[in-house]
């Protein structure tokens, strides 16, 4: 109860309330597609009749419709904020998917990124006109450049998969110079699924390393599958099961001895910024996801930038364009002409223009409003609070490398605990919604059995963790005294029940059409 | 009719010339409630231990293997409107394709029922 009299929670529905008219529930709306709001003859902006022409399109003319919806601007406001609130993000609360925006975003990043001459310059601009562009994207590499140990970095990859195959592309222009056509990548279990992805992508055959009982990268194993046709491994560290590799030294090193290269899947270098400069433990090239690091927005399809830092042995290869200093200026390299000093034998080029240069802003403004100082208790507050989660939740979940030590960014678990309640992971999740959470990450990493995977950043206050694990210890009680009925019936309370994921990615329906009117009226 | 086994969880169930091809009951636990089956072509020839099938369930998606070589003949239409078919009936009802054997030597590879009980309790 507040001061003022007023409950401080949510008001209960009592079993005979009546059903709304409208089917909405107070400020639960349920929205319509913009199509079905849409009218023929509405729009957003006042057209002046166009003059009929004589056209020269030779009968290339568009004869009908162009089929978009027409609304009025507070129409469309209104739609896309409705749809909005029935969407679970970052700003709501504690987002343990450990995916591309799972932590805050400061408004002061947002800030900078509106600065008109971050925000309203254009790509082709005159490189004199945009030398503070220049600098930022210059000043972000010299961060990320100190931050890994590493002397190149490339800026342009648009996001984290991006990034791997940026990587494995100069891996193989480093092979391809050498006359060497190495056919084989090998990458542990408990490297993302979207490394194998990458590798084949690039052409490679993929050879998985098992984990060791402790979920780390069974070295014997790596070092039994190294010879002269394996052109590099691919690891994650810390790795999917949110344990550091210690070994990850000593397997460069055997990589190198044998002639690969090491690609480090760096999404999780959040757990690490600051502590460990990866370049000290022999990796060539990794991508960093500025998106998740360093706290610029992603998910939901917004830009991702995944910036990839390279040893002295791939720096040659790096891709096109980067920022050089000419005299007093700064210059964007482009052209393959500028194929001198530094970048002598790059791949190419990725992208268009030179990468995600509002999320360059943004991550900028992290580093500089953290100071060097700051990035490093970033590290150490993520990895606090995964472990506080990891150490609350062991007694009643099941924790199966506890043992191995303190984890990173992460906490894992499987579904062991769960076993004979009839109750699955999956409808763990769900019941999780109904207590107003985003579910954790589940059923990856593979090589855990139903697994359940909580990231929760160093966004968390201790409070905030407090309540996560009280609504979970909750549920495991539910669970073990047999409430199944709370569980696989869930989300009770969400907008939309269980949806069927798979035949909406299976069998996506794209396009809308026009009901037929005499069908409905039938 | 015999009912032969592979280490990778489906059956075969051999009558003449003609084998029925499904997942075992502890696979459709392992994977948890299908969501999606896809078939593959009548007519399609296939090798044994080529890609025969895809299995998705809310966990992942795997693949069923062709446990012998063999011509498609006809593939269990109902499991696409239905999959969870493969969950209420593996053995029986939720089978994938029907093959029309090609080299029925490669039975002897495979287990009999004893043997693979015996292999799904080592695991």
């Amino acid at each position: 109860m507040l001061k003022n009299g007023r409950q401080t929670s949510p008001g209960s529905v009592t079993e005979n309330a009546p059903q709304t008219f409208t089917g909405n529930r107070a400020l639960m709306l349920d929205e319509p597609l913009i199509f079905e709001i849409a009218g023929p003859k509405t729009t957003g902006v006042d057209l002046m009749d166009v003059p009929q022409v004589e056209t020269r399109l030779g009968g290339l003319e568009r004869n009908r419709e162009i089929g978009l919806p027409g609304l009025a601007e507070p129409e469309v406001v209104r739609h896309y904020t409705r749809l909005s609130r029935m969407n679970y993000a970052i700003d709501m609360g504690i987002f343990p998917l450990g995916s591309c925006t799972m932590k805050h975003n400061p408004r002061l990043n947002e800030k900078l990124a509106r600065l008109p001459g971050f925000a309203d310059i254009h790509p082709l601009q005159p490189a004199q006109s945009v030398q503070g562009a220049l600098e930022l994207i210059d000043e972000l590499a010299t961060w990320l450049k100190k931050l890994c140990g590493m002397p190149e970095v490339s800026m342009s990859p648009k996001a984290g998969a991006h990034g791997e195959l940026c990587g494995m592309l100069a891996i193989r222009a480093a092979h391809e110079a050498r006359g060497e056509a190495r056919k084989v990548v090998l990458v542990p279990e408990s490297a993302h699924g979207t490394n194998p992805a990458t590798a084949a992508f690039c052409g490679y055959e993929v050879d998985a390393i098992p984990a060791t009982p402790e979920g780390r990268v069974d070295l014997a194993a790596l070092k039994a599958k190294l010879g002269p046709d394996v052109a590099g491994v691919m690891i994650t560290n810390p790795n999917t099961c949110g344990l550091f590799e210690p070994e990850l030294a000593e397997i460069s090193e055997a990589v190198h001895q044998a002639g690969g290269y090491v690609y480090c899947d760096g999404a999780n270098f959040n757990a690490i910024v600051g502590k460990v400069r990866p370049g000290d433990l022999g990796i060539d090239a990794m991508h960093i996801n500025l998106h998740k690091t360093f706290s610029t927005p992603h998910g939901g399809g917004g830009p991702g930038s995944g910036p990839v830092v390279f040893s002295e042995a791939l720096a040659p290869y790096a891709p096109l364009p980067f920022v050089r200093k000419a005299g007093d200026m700064l210059e964007l390299v482009e052209e393959e002409q500028a194929r001198t000093g530094s970048h002598s034998d790059s791949f190419g080029r990725m992208v268009a223009f030179h990468g995600q240069m509002g999320m360059f802003v943004r991550a900028l403004s992290y580093m500089k409003s953290h100071g060097a100082d700051g990035l490093r208790q970033v590290a150490e507050d993520a990895v606090l609070n995964a472990n506080y989660i990891l150490r609350r939740l062991e007694g009643e979940l099941t924790a199966p490398f506890a043992a191995s030590g303190p984890c990173m960014h992460e906490a894992l678990f499987s579904d062991e605990w769960l076993e004979d309640t009839g109750i699955t992971t999956l409808d763990l999740a769900k019941a999780m919604i109904d207590e107003g959470y985003h579910p954790m990450t589940m059923y990856f990493p593979l090589v855990v059995h139903g697994a359940m995977l909580i990231e929760p950043t160093e966004t968390e206050s201790k409070a905030g963790l407090d309540r996560f694990i009280e609504t979970i210890l909750a549920l495991a009680g539910a669970a073990k005294a047999g409430d199944v009925e709370r569980f696989k019936e869930a989300p009770f309370y969400a907008p939309l029940r269980r949806l069927d994921e798979t035949a909406a990615a299976r069998k996506p329906i794209l396009t809308w059409t026009e009901p037929d009117l005499a069908e409905a009226a039938e | 009719m015999s009912v032969y086994y592979t280490e990778d969880h489906e059956w075969v169930s051999v009558e003449g010339d003609t084998g029925i091809v499904g997942i075992t009951d502890y696979a459709q636990k392992q994977l948890g409630d299908v969501v999606f089956v896809e078939l593959p072509d009548v007519g399609k020839v296939l090798d044994q231990g080529a890609e025969a099938a895809v299995v998705e369930s809310v966990k992942a998606a795997s693949e069923v293997y062709a446990p012998v070589s063999g011509e498609v003949m006809e593939a269990n239409e109902a499991l696409q409107d239905d999959p969870a078919i493969v969950n209420a009936s593996p053995e029986e009802n939720g089978w994938f394709v029907k093959l029309s054997l090609s080299d029925k030597s490669q039975l002897d590879e495979l287990m009999d029922q004893a043997a693979y009980k015996a292999f799904v309790k080592t695991l």
